[in-house]
C-alpha cells in the first residue's frame, strides 16, 4: 500500500505533499459529519440503557411528579436497597438463570461438537443422512403447539429446569457453523498423523480436533451462552412454580404488580404501610439494570468472537 | 443384512457421537412433527399423555383452517406479518449497508470501534430489558416522550392503546436492536474487499461517492443479495419477542401487532383454541418452507456456496 501511495504521489504532481498522507481517507469536513451521524446511532442504541439506569436511582416520590426524568430532582438508592433487601426472589432468580445458562451451555456445546465433528468426518459413513437429518429442522418444523405437547406431555418436563434448558440445547444452524469451523481450521493431515500413531477417533476428537477448535467453540459457547441468559419464552411455556422462575421472566412477570416480590420474601410480614411505600417503579427499573449488568460488562470482551462467528456462519464448505 | 450391521460396527464410534445430537432431533424437531396432526382434529387435553390426546381427539378434517381462513384473524395475522417483515428487510438493508460504508470511511478507527460497541449493544439485550426501555418513552404519565410533548403544548399520547403509531414504533424498535449487528456483517466483508481497487480508482480520479458506488456496492451486492434472500425465506416468521414484549400484550393493539406467532401462542395460552392455532401453525410451517426451498433455490443459482442446502 506504501508503495503504491509514493508512486501516485509521484505520478500526480499537483497534489500537495501533505494531502499524499491521507491519500486514503475522506476530508476532514466529511469525517466531522460522518463521525457525528455515527456517533449519534450509537448513542441512541446505548441511551434507553443509560435512561433506565437514571430511573433506576431517582426517588420514588419525584418520579410520582415529574415522571422519568434525565436529570431528577432527586436522587435515591432506596430502589436497590429495596431489592437487595427483600429480594430473595430476585437473587432466586439470578441463581436459576445461571444455573440453566452453565448447564445449558455445557450441554449444548457437548452435544453440537460431537454432532458436528461425526458430520465432518468424511470417513463417517452415515455422514449424509445425519447432515440431512439436522438440515431438514431448518427447513420444517411442527411449530409452537405441538413442540409444547411434546415438552409437557410426553417429556414431563413441566415445571422442571429441563424445560429451560434442553429446547434450547441444539439447533442446526449451529452444527452448520462448527461443521464449517472443523472442516476449515483442522487439517486433515493432523487427523490422519494421529490415526497413523494410533488413536482412535474419540481420542482424536478429545485431544487434536476440539484443542484445534476453540475459537469455533467459544464463538458458539457464546451464542448460547447469550441464548439461554436472555431466554423468557420457555420459562413463559413451561414454568409455573415461582422458584424456577428464570431473571427475564420475572422481570415481565412483575410488570404490573411489585408484588411478586414481596410474595416470594421473607418478609411478607410487612404491613400494608410498608408496602405502600415501597419503591415499586423505580425498583422494577433496578432489576432491569441489574438484569442486564452481567451482558454490559461482559460482551466489549466478546465481541470479537460474536463477529467471528457471524463470519464463519456466512462461508460454507 | 450382514454388511449393514458390519458398516454399523465399522462406524460405531460417530455414530455414537451422534446418538445424543439425533436423540434431541428426534424428540425436539421430529415428535413435534406428529402433533401437527392435531391441526386436524378436534384437540381434547388426555391426561394419559402425548400419544392419547392425539389418538384419542377427534378427526375433523380441514374444519380447523375453515374457521381460521374464514375469520379476520388469518389475513390479519398474515398482512401484519409479512407487512413488518418487509419493512425490516428493506429498510434494514438501506440502514445497514449505509451504516457500515459510514464506519468503513471514518478516519479514527479507534472512535469507529467505540461506535460499533455501542450499535452493538442492543442486540445482546432481551425483549423484556427492550420491552422496559420502550415502556420508559411511552409510559403514558411517566415516559419521556409524553413528557417532551408536553413541553410543546401538545397532548398526552396513550401509546399502549392507539393503534395508529404502532407500526411506526415497532418498525423503529426492530431496527434500533438490529442496525448494529447487521451492519457489522457488512463492515466485516467491506474491510475484506481488496485494498488496491481503491488505490487503483484513486489513480485514476475517482471521487470516494464513485468508489462506493463503482466499488464498494457491487463487492458487497453478493453478500446483500444472500442475507436479504436468506430474511425472504423467514418472512413468514416473526421475531415473536418484538411483537409481544414491546407493546406490553396490550388487547387494543392486536389489529397491528398481532402476527402469526404471536397468534398461536394465544391459541395455546389464553384463548385455548389449539386445533385453530395448530393450524395457523401449520400454515406457517408449509408457506414458510415453501419460501425457504425456493430463496435457497435462488441462492444457489447466485452463490453455490452460500446457499443453506
Amino acid at each position: 500500500m506504501a508503495e503504491v501511495a509514493t508512486s501516485n504521489t509521484q505520478s500526480v504532481s499537483d497534489v500537495p505533499r501533505r494531502k499524499a498522507k491521507d491519500f486514503h481517507n475522506i476530508s476532514t469536513g466529511w469525517n466531522v459529519v460522518l463521525n457525528i451521524i455515527a456517533g449519534l446511532f450509537a448513542f441512541i442504541c446505548v441511551f434507553p440503557f443509560l435512561f433506565v439506569l437514571i430511573i433506576s436511582f431517582t426517588d420514588e416520590k419525584t418520579l410520582a411528579t415529574d415522571g422519568y426524568r434525565l436529570f431528577p430532582a432527586k436522587w435515591s438508592f432506596d430502589a436497590y436497597r429495596f431489592v437487595f433487601q427483600t429480594g430473595d426472589a430476585l437473587l432466586r432468580s439470578y441463581g436459576v438463570t445461571i444455573l440453566v445458562t452453565v448447564l445449558g451451555t455445557i450441554i449444548s456445546l457437548v452435544l453440537i461438537s460431537l454432532y458436528a465433528y461425526a458430520i465432518s468426518r468424511t470417513s463417517f459413513r452415515y455422514r449424509r443422512f445425519f447432515s440431512i437429518f439436522a438440515i431438514v429442522t431448518m427447513l420444517f418444523n411442527g411449530g409452537m403447539i405441538p413442540t409444547y405437547m411434546v415438552v409437557s406431555q410426553l417429556l414431563h418436563m413441566k415445571d422442571t429446569l429441563w424445560a429451560l434448558v434442553l429446547p434450547l440445547a441444539m439447533n442446526a444452524f449451529y452444527i452448520m457453523i462448527l461443521r464449517t469451523f472443523y472442516s476449515t481450521s483442522v487439517p486433515e493431515a493432523i487427523i490422519e498423523s494421529g490415526r497413523i500413531d494410533g488413536a482412535g477417533d474419540f481420542y482424536i476428537f478429545l485431544r487434536i480436533v476440539l484443542p484445534l477448535s476453540l475459537p469455533g467453540l467459544a464463538t458458539i459457547g457464546l451464542f448460547s451462552t447469550l441464548g439461554y441468559w436472555n431466554d423468557w419464552f420457555n420459562a413463559l411455556l413451561y414454568i409455573d412454580n415461582p422458584n424456577l422462575v428464570p431473571l427475564q421472566s420475572m422481570l415481565m412477570r412483575i410488570e404490573n404488580s411489585i408484588q411478586f416480590l414481596q410474595q416470594n420474601s421473607q418478609n411478607s410480614s410487612l404491613s400494608m404501610q410498608a408496602l405502600s411505600s415501597i419503591p415499586q417503579d423505580t425498583s422494577r427499573m433496578a432489576m432491569v439494570v441489574l438484569a442486564t449488568l452481567p451482558i454490559i460488562f461482559a460482551y466489549p470482551f466478546f465481541q470479537r468472537y460474536f463477529v467471528q462467528g457471524l463470519t464463519v456462519g456466512a462461508v460454507k464448505e | 443384512m450382514a454388511t449393514f450391521f458390519k458398516n454399523i460396527l465399522k462406524n460405531k464410534v460417530m455414530l455414537f457421537m451422534v446418538l445424543p445430537g439425533a436423540l434431541w432431533f428426534f424428540f425436539f424437531s421430529y415428535l413435534p412433527l406428529v402433533g401437527t396432526v392435531v391441526a386436524f382434529k378436534q384437540y381434547r387435553f388426555n391426561r394419559e399423555g402425548f400419544w392419547a390426546s392425539i389418538v384419542k381427539s377427534e378427526w375433523v378434517g380441514w374444519q380447523n383452517f375453515k374457521f381460521l381462513f374464514s375469520g379476520t384473524d388469518a389475513w390479519v395475522i398474515t398482512r401484519n406479518t409479512l407487512f413488518y417483515n418487509i419493512a425490516f428487510i428493506f429498510i434494514g438493508l438501506v440502514l445497514s449497508v449505509a451504516m457500515a460504508i459510514l464506519l468503513s470511511q471514518l478516519v479514527g478507527k479507534t472512535l469507529a470501534k467505540v461506535y460499533q460497541t455501542g450499535m452493538f449493544l442492543p442486540y445482546f439485550l432481551s425483549w423484556v430489558i427492550v420491552g422496559y426501555f420502550a415502556f420508559s418513552f411511552l409510559s403514558m404519565d411517566r415516559g419521556m416522550l409524553n413528557q417532551i410533548l408536553g413541553w410543546f403544548g401538545m397532548e398526552r399520547v396513550q401509546w399502549y392503546s392507539d393503534p395508529k403509531y404502532w407500526p411506526y414504533i415497532l418498525i423503529f424498535v426492530s431496527l434500533w436492536k438490529s442496525i448494529g449487528y447487521n451492519s457489522v456483517v457488512y463492515l466485516a466483508s467491506i474491510l475484506g474487499i481488496d485494498k488496491s481497487l481503491y488505490e487503483a480508482a484513486m489513480i485514476d480520479g475517482a471521487s470516494k461517492w464513485q468508489q462506493i458506488r463503482n466499488i464498494t456496492i457491487p463487492m458487497l451486492s453478493p453478500i446483500i443479495i444472500i442475507m436479504t434472500l436468506l430474511a425472504v425465506g423467514r418472512i413468514f416468521y416473526a421475531d415473536f419477542g418484538l411483537f409481544y414484549q414491546v407493546p406490553r400484550d396490550s388487547g387494543t393493539l392486536y389489529s397491528v401487532t398481532n402476527v402469526i406467532d404471536t397468534y398461536v401462542y394465544r391459541g395455546l395460552k389464553t384463548t385455548g383454541e389449539i386445533g385453530m392455532s395448530t393450524a395457523a401453525g401449520l400454515y406457517q410451517s408449509v408457506v414458510g418452507f415453501v419460501l425457504v426451498i425456493v430463496s435457497n433455490f435462488v441462492v444457489r443459482k447466485i452463490d453455490k456456496d452460500s446457499a443453506l442446502f
